[in-house]
């Protein structure tokens, strides 16, 4: 037996066109792959024998025609009446080239229905008529919206059940034209179907002689065709850079835009310049000019140091950059998405480190409506602030490309979906657009990196004397180190605050500020500081983002009320000090701590030295890029 | 797509830019040749990708009953061409699984050669020049196909994959399957050929009414009736044909899933 469909023979197509991609969505059952199979067969689009085998594989099964089963090329998928992962299908309809992606409708598969739908530049959303508008019909057309499929047919299927019924059909085309009104997207054409019986597919149908819309291949015929990027700014996403004896070539791919021999482009962060001399290629050398969507080779003078994720773009037209960005993401993960989190965020060829630092809105999938959480559930969508550990180079996020982030976790798996929208709204913490030297390039010329070390512990547990003894190693090693400790600063910048929980928060967040200033100038901030409650850390952590390490000095109250090395506890136990931590204020011990010295059992000098062997790692530059040479791979055998 | 490039220069660039990704994430890379005229173009464009000179190993699993016109081809275009050629062997067919149809059994030895290849040189990338519309389980492939240590492909937890974002595992003893080819269709291949000049086994032409549009094993592969004894008249008979590639291997027609066991166990 054969099996039971192997796509269709290629037919002639303009030379210059490339297939328009559309993508079949809708909840599970709805009938996407049998509006497939029967849109191929009344096109007379089958390949020899697939009919016969689909009908085989129905008879045995017991199924009259399973039109499904011309696309369900899976045992499991026809044994379970279910699309498991995204078909993919040359067609042809009036000369004109199209690929049709049949993705899955259950939930479980909704990694596979975006790996479908993320390049697609249509859709056609399918929905039971009989059934109307139902949960993965409202997942669908929100991941269409957030993916940027902005055309889009809707299909009323099973339209043989409602026996036609206007009035009834009607009703759900009201209710999907809301649905899809509030994501901003205005379909097509509305068209009732009987995709089992083939009416509105191919041919207009006498049972619905009251439709006075397209048949489904007419609406497909009139999309319109994919737009070319190459009307944007120029970028460029390096991929590698490669060496043939003497010469060096810059590879990657042209994510829109043009760019020539000659061109003067920035390069990176740094914003270096130089100027393309010539565009390479094998057998022969290629056009000296290319455009959106081509791989090219470039050699560059002067020979400026450039790495793989570095941006090639114009001076006159740079993208924008921050360390905050505002995101809506499509979250993949079978479990929900948490504040903190850390991910990869990968960007074209980039690459960087970011952390959730704040959930803004999260859709409720009944209804699309957004509201705030704490975290973002399974395949959910929501609104959140990505802080990164450097500033990103990026293009707000359009339909045609820019901006398209992906979250990768630390076993290398795609986790989410990150279209980048723009800057975070709030406190921006970069420096400004023109500044001349980064938190990076700080690191690489002093060796090491600026970074926020937050002591929190009982009073007397140890926090002020080992962040002094850890100022003075430090700088004895060279190490621009300084402490910023909590009484010290309210007799200053926070000498207006008083112990009340408002006023114990905004102390906290003034000296996280000031923390991460001094940290990214480049200098090795010990802060020393209650901070009873972790939320206040929380928010610490939020300010600090990447530069950010909480450090746990732990001991129990007795032993701290035995040192009490300022009176303080005496105090607070004769009734002077309401709301004393560790007496009738209460201290929550961080639950993951980056760090943990328990001063009850530790010497202070062993506390010491691990303190101090935790903040050489911390600010050691990571992954230096030496310069040029040794960051090319060099082809073998060249 | 600049309004300036052709559907098949598109086709060339996505490739390309697939191999590069596969050439920085993944040490060591190898590349199979099969000497059809997918893996032909496969290494084709790894030369333009790379200027000129593939930078890794190409990899022939030898099953020892190819034709001999693709002995000849192998060791001319390695020399012409300057690749670094290994040859894998197969196991006799005594030692594979017995509940497989006779040609699936008979096929499934290259998938026990290139597995033991794979281990032995601990590769950690195999591009591999399969296409979407070749047969129905290759059109749900992903460019970057995660192979457990077992080898089998996983397909009911395919990871996602969008936005040209690919993604390498880090289990030990995985290896991922690149497939820079997936969006090319049989007649794009024939006219990158045409286009670019590449040679080709003179087995794919036109001999006495009949020509291999497929080529595999010498007992499990079959001609079909075929005037086309040009690259310019395969091209023009595909434009017509109605009859699937792979018609004439028999591996594919056994049972209803015989091919798609193949694949899971880790078969192209």
């Amino acid at each position: 037996m054969n099996a039971p469909f192997d796509p269709l023979p290629a037919a002639p197509l303009p030379a210059a066109e490339m297939p328009t991609p559309i993508v079949i969505v809708g909840h599970v059952d709805h009938g996407k792959s049998t509006l497939i199979g029967r849109l191929l067969h009344d096109t007379d689009s089958l390949l020899a024998g697939k009919l016969e085998a689909a009908r085989l594989s129905s008879e045995k099964r017991g199924l009259g025609i399973e039109w499904s089963f011309l696309l369900d090329s899976l045992q499991a998928e026809r044994d379970q009446g279910v699309t498991i992962d995204a078909t993919r299908i040359p067609f042809t309809l009036g000369g004109r080239g199209f690929v049709i992606v049949d993705a899955p409708g259950h939930r479980q598969f909704l990694r596979n229905m975006i790996t479908g739908a993320a390049g697609a530049s249509a859709a056609v959303l399918v929905i039971d008529v009989a059934e109307g508008v139902r949960d993965q019909t409202r997942r669908h057309a929100m991941l269409l919206r957030l993916v940027g499929v902005a055309e889009v047919i809707v299909v009323l299927n099973k339209a043989d059940l409602l026996a036609f019924d206007r009035a009834r059909i009607d009703a759900v085309s009201t209710q999907i034209t809301a649905l899809l009104a509030s994501l901003d997207i205005a379909p097509h054409a509305i068209i009732p179907v009987s995709a089992r019986h083939g009416d509105s597919i191919a041919t207009r149908s006498s049972h619905l002689a009251w439709y006075d819309g397209p048949t489904l291949t007419e609406a497909l015929a009139a999309l319109p065709r994919p737009l070319p990027a190459v009307s944007g700014p120029l970028r460029l996403a390096v991929q590698d850079v490669y060496r043939q004896g003497e010469r060096r070539f810059v590879v990657g791919r042209i994510e829109s835009g043009r760019l020539a021999a000659g061109d003067s482009v920035a390069i990176g962060a740094a914003g270096h310049r130089a100027t393309i001399t010539a565009l390479a290629g094998w057998p022969t050398p290629p056009a000296q000019t290319a455009g959106a969507g081509q791989s090219v080779a470039l050699e560059l003078a002067p020979e400026v140091v450039v790495t793989r994720g570095d941006l090639l773009y114009h001076p006159s037209a740079a993208p924008l950059r921050a360390r905050r960005l505002a995101t809506r993401i499509f979250w993949l993960r079978q479990e929900p998405l948490r504040l903190g989190e850390s991910f990869q965020l990968r960007l074209a060829t980039a690459e960087y480190k970011v952390r959730v630092s704040a959930i803004e809105r999260v859709v409720r999938i009944d209804d699309l409506s957004a509201e705030a959480g704490t975290e973002v559930p399974p395949e959910g969508f929501a609104d959140i602030t990505l802080t990164a550990a450097e500033e990103v180079l990026f293009d707000p996020f359009r339909p045609e490309g820019g901006g398209r982030g992906v979250l990768v976790d630390g076993h290398q798996h795609i986790v989410g979906g990150a279209p980048i929208l723009g800057i975070a709204a709030g406190r921006e913490h970069v420096f400004p657009l023109d500044a001349a030297v980064s938190h990076t390039q700080r690191a690489a010329a002093k060796g090491y990196r600026g970074a926020v070390f937050w002591l929190t512990g009982l009073p007397g547990a140890g926090k002020s004397t080992l962040a002094r003894q850890a100022e003075q190693r430090l700088f004895a090693d060279g190490i621009d180190a300084v402490v910023l400790d909590g009484d010290t600063l309210r007799t200053g910048l926070n000498a207006d605050l008083g112990f009340s929980p408002r006023e114990r928060e905004e102390n906290v967040r003034r000296t996280a500020e000031v923390a991460r200033l001094m940290a990214e100038a480049g200098l090795v901030v010990i802060v020393a500081l209650i901070s009873p409650q972790a939320a206040m850390r929380a928010e610490a952590r939020r300010i600090g983002g990447d530069l950010f390490h909480e450090i746990h000095i732990a001991a129990d109250v007795a032993t701290c009320e035995a040192r009490d090395p300022k009176g303080l506890y005496a105090k607070a136990r004769a009734g002077a000090l309401p709301g004393f931590t560790g007496i009738d204020g209460s201290y929550e011990a961080p639950a993951a701590p980056d760090l943990r010295l328990d001063t009850g059992r530790l010497s202070v000098a062993a506390a010491a030295e691990a303190l101090i062997t935790f903040i050489a790692e911390a600010i050691a530059p990571k992954g230096a890029v030496a310069e040029g040479e040794e960051a090319a791979p060099a082809l073998a055998r060249l | 797509m600049t309004p300036d490039m052709t559907d098949l220069d598109h086709l060339e660039s996505q490739s390309i830019f697939i191999l590069r990704e596969a050439y920085h994430r993944l040490k060591p890379l190898a590349m199979l040749w099969s000497l059809g005229k997918d893996s032909n173009v496969c290494v084709w464009l790894a030369r333009k990708a790379f200027l000129g000179q593939v930078p890794f190993p190409v990899v022939h699993v030898d099953t020892g009953k190819k034709f001999p016109e693709m002995y000849a081809f192998r060791e001319r275009y390695a020399k012409e061409w300057g690749l670094d050629l290994i040859v894998g062997t197969c196991p006799p067919v005594e030692e594979i699984d017995p509940s497989l149809p006779p040609a699936a059994r008979s096929a499934a030895r290259k998938t026990a050669g290139l597995a033991a290849l794979i281990e032995r040189h601990r590769f950690a990338g195999v591009i591999a020049g399969i296409r979407r519309d070749e047969q129905a389980t290759r059109a749900k492939e992903r460019v970057f196909s995660p192979r457990g240590a077992s080898h089998r492909w996983d397909v009911r937890n395919q990871p996602p994959e969008f936005w040209d974002q690919f993604v390498a595992p880090i289990e030990d003893g995985a290896h991922v399957r690149v497939h820079p080819l997936l969006a090319w269709r049989e007649v794009d291949i024939w006219r990158y050929i045409a286009r670019e000049k590449i040679p080709v086994v003179d087995l794919y032409f036109s001999r006495d009414g009949q020509r291999y549009r497929s080529l595999g094993d010498q007992d499990i592969t079959f001609p079909v009736a075929s005037a086309a004894g040009t690259v310019e008249e395969i091209i023009a008979e595909l434009y017509a044909s109605r009859e699937p590639e792979r018609a004439g291997r028999a591996m594919d027609h056994e049972s209803e899933d015989a091919f798609e066991r193949l694949r899971v166990a880790g078969y192209l």
